[in-house]
């Protein structure tokens, strides 16, 4: 009869330390499940399938750059005649453009700007 | 013409057949081999299917939108949304780019999924004409946008003096490796899908030929056909969705070449 809702303090049978302590309860569920929904946001998108895109994704960032590098230093021997240094040096630089492509592709150092 | 649809028909279980490209109208130019071929086919189906189904399902224009007119709607609500993420209100000038690339690259990678239909996007060629277009237009608007400036995107600032030319060099590999990236993933997606639904498609084939036992057999690789089917699907879409990312987040460089 006196129970007309959780949220009326000064309703009979509704305080007292039992009522307390679900309500303190209850707020700490809350407060922990918001702190979750919180973090779920990035979290959401490298889930399932979108994880293997992404993982496509930065596999061929890498080889790309790695391709590029020995590409660039091939053709650089081929036409100055400093072969092998420029495909050696090239492959190398490649390698360090294909790091920095996939650091770049998942955001993690903000390229300096 | 004939002869290279039967020869498709001819092998059921080789998985590279369906790559194959023939020629349907011969047309030779000097010493150059212009003919009209399976894949150009499909480009011209690929642009007329994209264009006709945008231009009948908003025809209507009805203020309470039909199915197919809210499909043309989203698409365009979608891409526009991308492209203004990516690259602010300065970059919806190429939004018709942006959205043309990528419902040709989305409907030429679900054209794929109709059986006996060609992929035009699991030529390699064809992905990097798309993105070397792509690097064609940052550069050349760069260029005319901001002149030399743009070479501003080679040379991060904060860098001490001593190591530009070094990082320089790497930034200009970097950028040098986009359109390889950018092509490369789209072809070996959509080559590397449609290999393996053919050969555990090809598993059915020569499975069920052993007898009841093979028959039985065949439901495995079956399953997986089906399964792999759906994934491709999403694969297709996907794959269009991240080349029109990519070419928002390039084209926001010829944009905001200032760092």
């Amino acid at each position: 009869m006196s129970s007309t809702g959780p949220h009326d303090d000064q309703t009979k049978g509704m305080s007292g330390p039992g009522w307390d302590e679900r309500r303190e309860a209850l707020a700490e569920k809350l407060r922990r499940h918001q702190a979750e929904q919180a973090d779920d946001g990035p979290r959401n998108n490298s889930r399932g399938f979108q994880g293997a895109a992404e993982g496509l994704k930065l596999a061929s960032e890498f080889v790309a750059g790695v391709l590029v590098g020995a590409g660039l230093g091939y053709l650089i021997d081929r036409f100055a005649g400093t072969s092998p240094f420029g495909l050696i040096i090239f492959l190398i630089l490649g390698f360090a453009a294909g790091v920095m492509n996939v650091l770049r592709s998942i955001g993690a150092p903000k390229p300096p700007r | 013409m004939t002869e290279g649809f039967e020869n498709l028909a001819a092998d059921p279980t080789d998985p590279t057949h369906q790559f194959q490209i023939f020629r349907i109208v011969p047309i030779h130019i000097g010493n150059l081999d212009l003919s009209f071929t399976n894949s150009s086919l499909f480009m011209v189906l690929t642009v007329a299917v994209a264009s006709a189904f945008l231009y009948f399902t908003t025809g209507g224009r009805s203020l309470v939108p039909s199915r197919m007119q809210s499909v043309s709607e989203l698409s365009y609500e979608f891409i526009a949304n991308m492209l203004r993420d990516a690259t602010g209100t300065a970059g919806m000038r190429f939004f018709p780019f942006v959205f043309a690339l990528f419902m040709f690259v989305l409907v030429a990678n679900l054209f794929g999924m109709v059986p006996y239909f060609f992929t035009i996007t699991s030529h390699l060629i064809v992905t990097f004409a798309l993105a070397v277009l792509v690097i064609g237009v940052v550069v050349v608007y760069g260029l005319m946008k901001h002149g030399t400036h743009f070479f501003g995107i080679f040379v991060p600032s904060g860098v001490p003096a001593v190591l530009i030319p070094l990082v320089a060099v790497i930034e200009v590999i970097s950028f040098l490796s986009r359109p390889v990236s950018l092509s490369v993933r789209l072809f070996a997606n959509m080559l590397a899908g449609h290999i393996t639904l053919k050969v555990f498609a090809g598993f059915v084939v020569s499975l069920s030929a052993l007898g009841a036992l093979g028959i039985g057999g065949a439901i495995l690789p079956l399953i997986m056909t089906v399964a792999l089917t759906a994934l491709e699907f999403l694969v297709a879409a996907l794959q269009a969705y991240v080349f029109a990312v990519l070419t928002c987040m390039y084209l926001n460089d010829a944009i905001h070449p200032g760092h």
